[in-house]
């Protein structure tokens, strides 16, 4: 089974090494058509004037935000259930970039709310959910580098994950009933998105292009920690053999 | 079977009550939070009483996530917590009674002491009876989902202030759902009863949710 061929770093490298200049090609293709069709194609708002194109770089960064952590979900379980070696590489590789597009989407919507709602920031409930999220990535990361064994950290990582995402929903949820002011969901819905085709296309283009731009940078992220974990490795074999006294010591840190 | 759960809920309870334990270092907490928050917002009667429930529910909130890290540490320290997980017990129970124990030292107070709390903040006795209500309901929900944070952060050598912003995150509806059923005793948008449930029912959830990730998060920890 091909999922599990790639439980072998070693063929996970070279197939990265193969993908990845495809997905590179690909992301740089999508991003030049979207920023075009962005910037030059898409009309303005009768309303909002050219501050609607925020929403292009806003609108994908929001919706990868919420990807990433899914991704991470399914590691999680991968970690738990499966104890697929890859699966906490790609879990905590996963993080950074999820809280970066979090971060993305919070920054470029206050952008935008400044000049539509007079405001940087309301206390409304999807900015909250929103930044409750980037206080999740963020704790989930400083959980990664607490621990300094990286298999039981992954674990204790995955746990984490996986009770944020049952609560991702709960906590949505009850924000939703504590304050709402945010315009509801307007592309995908059950009855046909109901924004005009000349921006859908720009935005769906351009949601494309991030997410094949997520998949890039993951890819990346996951190799480096590939490598960084050997070189890890390394040094603790290298550090064990010129100390021949404490190499029990060295090799099992305690905890 | 509840022989060695009664012993071990009377055992936690016990050590959490005597010298050493922390049981009501939680209460003071409580106290000196509730204190302060006046000099910070003024003096004034009526906004106290306005944003009183709210005072109350993040006093409790804090108060529990300070004592969080009781809740394993000093058996982990003492080698007990790798007994429990030897013992062949479910795990899930054992997390769930000393949650109970924990609860009944630290949280239960908590709620005694907010009627008397709900006094300086100048709260009208039937939003009193709610507040203390919500909080007897909610605070459960603060442990078991507390209990997680506490079991990923047991083997880290100051893990507290990491605790907290781990937990905070997950309390985040129960402190939604406590305040405004205590808000709707009050001002009444929304009849008392729709949030309270909701409340019972974030508790509920969280006495599985808790239990089970704290359970795996001990073992993945331990071994």
């Amino acid at each position: 089974m091909a999922f599990w061929d790639y439980a072998n770093p070693t063929r996970f490298l070279k197939l990265v090494q193969v993908l990845l200049p495809w997905l590179v090609g690909l992301c740089v293709i999508f991003f030049a058509a979207g920023l075009y069709m962005s910037f030059f194609m898409a009309p303005e708002d009768y309303q909002q004037g050219n501050t609607v194109r925020i929403m292009y770089i806003h609108v994908p960064a929001a919706w990868l935000s919420m990807m990433c952590y899914s991704v991470m979900a399914l590691s999680s379980i991968g970690t738990l259930v499966w104890k697929h070696p890859l699966a906490d590489v790609s879990a905590k590789s996963a993080a950074p970039i999820g809280a970066a597009f979090t971060f993305m989407a919070l920054v470029t919507g206050s952008l935008w709310g400044k000049p539509m709602w007079g405001t940087y920031w309301v206390w409304d409930a999807r900015l909250t959910s929103v930044l409750v999220l980037l206080i999740m990535y963020l704790g989930l990361m400083t959980l990664w580098r607490t621990m300094e064994d990286p298999i039981k950290a992954g674990k204790a990582a995955a746990v984490l994950t996986l009770v944020g995402a049952l609560n991702l929903p709960v906590i949505k949820f009850s924000v939703d009933w504590w304050n709402t002011l945010h315009q509801p969901a307007s592309v995908v819905r059950m009855d046909g998105p109901t924004i005009h085709p000349d921006i859908l296309w720009p935005l769906m283009v351009m949601a494309t292009a991030f997410t094949l731009f997520f998949f890039v940078i993951h890819l990346m992220a996951m190799r480096n920690e590939i490598m960084r974990r050997r070189v890890r490795a390394l040094r603790l074999r290298a550090a064990a053999s010129s100390h021949p006294g404490t190499a029990a010591a060295t090799a099992q840190p305690a905890e | 079977m509840t022989g060695w759960a009664m012993a071990l809920f009377q055992r936690d309870l016990r050590l959490s009550i005597r010298v050493g334990g922390s049981a009501l270092v939680g209460v003071l907490f409580f106290l000196a939070v509730v204190t302060v928050i006046p000099f910070g917002v003024g003096p004034d009667l009526n906004l106290l009483a306005r944003i009183g429930p709210a005072i109350l529910w993040i006093g409790a909130l804090l108060a529990t996530l300070l004592g969080l890290d009781r809740l394993f540490q000093a058996d982990r320290d003492d080698g007990t917590l790798d007994l429990m997980l030897m013992a062949g017990r479910p795990m899930e129970l054992v997390v769930l009674i000393k949650c109970l124990a924990h609860w009944i030292a630290t949280g239960l107070p908590l709620v005694i002491a907010a009627p008397l709390l709900a006094i300086f903040l100048n709260i009208d006795p039937i939003a009193m009876g709610a507040v203390t209500l919500t909080l007897l309901v909610g605070t459960p929900a603060l442990t078991l989902i507390g209990a997680i944070g506490a079991s990923l952060t047991v083997s880290l050598r100051r893990g507290g202030l990491l605790l907290a912003v781990l937990v905070i995150p997950l309390a985040i509806p129960v402190l939604i759902f406590g305040v405004s059923a205590a808000d709707a005793a009050i001002h009444d948008p929304v009849p008392f009863l729709t949030p309270f449930l909701i409340l019972c029912a974030l508790s509920l959830i969280a006495a599985v949710i808790g239990p089970v990730a704290s359970a795996a998060a001990l073992r993945f920890t331990a071994d």
